[in-house]
Parts: structure tokens; sequence; C-alpha cells
């Protein structure tokens, strides 16, 4: 199925989490917070929370800023 | 009488829950390495870093992550809203950080240097959406430190809106152009500390170089934030140490309480017994 991720449009299994998306883009070991349709979804609910088609993810972390 | 004990003796500073020796916040942005921007965060002495919340780099893997260099243990950490145009956009931003910081450990997880901007080619803040924001932020649990512009009023209604930290602008984000108006920043701290004398106004944005630093905090501003003056400045580590002195020099200056202006001289040296011919005596 596809979903829009950072916009871009990406490929992802069918039915995965956010847990999962996390770790095929091996970000699992790094910091990072996760909305999906400008909802936050906290990590506690990162292997719970399941994707759907068409969702819009944000996968953000920290950078240099004033 | 004062006894200066240390060059760095200008009192405590309180910030919502928590307390600093250094009165100045430096940003992380704009600096031409990460390996620069530790030099130069370390010499400035600052305790409190302004970061800013942006997407995963997923298909780039070139360019250095912040976190890999920033050490997290040394500084609390406030992160930004920068960026955002609209109350909505910032609440967010605001909670994507915290969620970031609560991961990471860092005291700043409950922190945000509210931006909610009005216009892209000043990046004035846009007053009506940055009230929304502080209030919604402040119900949601964040301490809120404020971006706003040099109005008095406007900086009141923020802090009447629950934010723990009222943060005027000296000039525009980056201009370089220091206090461009220094009676408005007056009347910002007299009323905001009104009945109130130890609520936290910090100077935020415009500032070019050391000497604007030290005018904002002989205003009676606690403290100051800045980025571009060091990150942009030739030697920013040299530039760094001069806003940490310049903050400390500002601020005992301010505590110290300065002379009255005059329009005519005073002498420093004594008539009489002056052996000189004096006009008109």
């Amino acid at each position: 199925m596809q979903i829009d991720l950072n916009g871009t449009p990406r490929q992802i299994t069918a039915g995965a989490t956010v847990s999962k998306l996390i770790e095929e883009l091996g970000l699992a070991s790094q910091a990072c917070a996760v909305e999906v349709n400008k909802r936050l979804v906290r990590k506690a609910q990162h292997t719970e929370h399941e994707l759907a088609e068409g969702d819009q993810v944000e996968i953000v972390t920290l950078v240099g800023g004033g | 009488m004062t006894t200066v004990t240390s060059e760095t003796d200008s009192g405590l500073f309180s910030l919502g829950t928590r307390t600093f020796d250094s009165r100045l916040i430096v940003g992380t942005g704009k600096y031409a390495s990460m390996e620069l921007m530790c030099d130069a965060l370390e010499t400035s002495h600052a305790q409190v870093v302004t970061v800013a919340v942006r997407r995963e780099r997923l298909y780039n893997e070139q360019g250095q992550s912040l976190l890999e260099f920033l050490d997290l243990s040394r500084y609390t950490v406030l992160p930004n809203t920068a960026g955002c145009f609209t109350a909505e956009d910032a609440i967010r931003v605001a909670r994507l950080g915290r969620e970031l910081l609560e991961q990471l450990g860092n005291p700043g997880a409950n922190w945000v240097k509210l931006e909610v901007l009005g216009d892209k080619k000043t990046l004035l803040p846009d007053p009506v959406g940055t009230l929304e924001a502080v209030r919604e932020l402040v119900g949601d649990g964040f301490e809120v430190m404020c971006y706003t512009s040099d109005d008095p009023i406007t900086a009141m209604r923020i802090k009447d809106a629950g934010a723990t930290s009222v943060m005027p602008a000296g000039s525009p984000i980056g201009s370089g152009q220091g206090v461009l108006n220094r009676n408005n920043i007056v009347l910002c701290l007299e009323l905001l500390k009104q009945n109130d004398p130890t609520y936290p106004v910090i100077v935020d944005a415009g500032v070019g170089s050391a000497s604007d630093v030290s005018i904002a905090m002989e205003l009676g501003a606690d403290g100051v934030l800045l980025n571009t003056a060091i990150a942009h400045a030739q030697d920013p580590v040299l530039m760094a140490s001069a806003m940490r002195h310049a903050t400390i020099a500002g601020r005992q200056s301010y505590l110290a309480g300065r002379i009255a202006k005059k329009l005519y001289a005073t002498a420093s040296s004594p008539m009489e017994g002056a052996i000189s011919y004096i006009p008109g005596e």
C-alpha cells in the first residue's frame, strides 16, 4: 500500500505498524518523533499503531536552529 | 556593596522550573560545521540551546546529525517552532519536539520556544496566532518561551495567556540590527514585571554584536537569545566569548545602577586647588 512519507509517496507492506516502518527505514536506534495525519503517535504506541492506505506520515528529528 | 566573587557573578537566572548561571541562550543553526558549533557553544558558556524540528532525511545519508554532536547531558534543549505560520502547525511541532526530547531524556522536553510567524520576508510574529498557540500549549502542560515583537501590550497578553517567559525581539530575526526600540523593550519589561519582578523577559532576535547584548541586558532583560550573530561571525568562537562577556557586563551594569544622563559635564578631578587659569573665575 502507499503512504505519504515526509512529503514523498512510499510503498510499504499492508498493515505495517509505525514501529515496522521505523525499522525498515533504519531509524530504530535513534530518537524520532512520528505524526500520522497531523496527530502525534507517541513512542509507546508505535508498536500498535497500524498504518493505512494514504496515511500522511511525518518522521522528524532535531536539527540546528535558533 | 556587592562582592564580585567571579567573572560570571551576575546572579542566578530562573526560567520556568529550572535555574542557570548563564543568561545567554544560543541557537545551534547556521554553523559551518558541527565541530565549530560545539566549540562556540562551549565558549559561550550557555546552558540552554535552541534547536529546530525537521523532517528526518530519509533518502540522503549525507550531512551530520546534530544529535551525534550535541552533548545532551550538558545543555537544556529548547526546541523551537521556527518556520510555523499557523498556531496549528506550531502546536504540532511543539508536540513533536517534546516527544523527541522525552525520548532523549532531556529536561527541555516540556519547553518550547514558540514562534508563530506572520510573514516570510520579515519573519515578524503573528500576534493572533501566537496567543492562540500559547493558550493551547500552556493547557497541554508546556512551559512556553514566547517569541514576540517588542509591542508591550502584545507582550502583556502573552504573559496573561500563561507563557513562562516573554521574549520580545530587538529587531527582525537574523537581521543583526540590535535593539531598535529601546523604549519598547523598557515598556515590555515594566509591564511584564509589574508586581512580578522575577518574571523572565528575554530579548530574542536581532542581535548583531556584543554591544547589542549588553544594551539589552542593561535595559533590564533577564537574558538574551541569539544565534546568527555567533554562527555567522567571521570567528564564531571568538564572538561566542564576546557574547558571553557582554551578557555578564550588561547584567552587572544593570544591577550596579547607572548614573543619570546629564546635559553638561561634571569634572572628575576637583577644581579646588587647580593652579591653572579657569575661564570666568
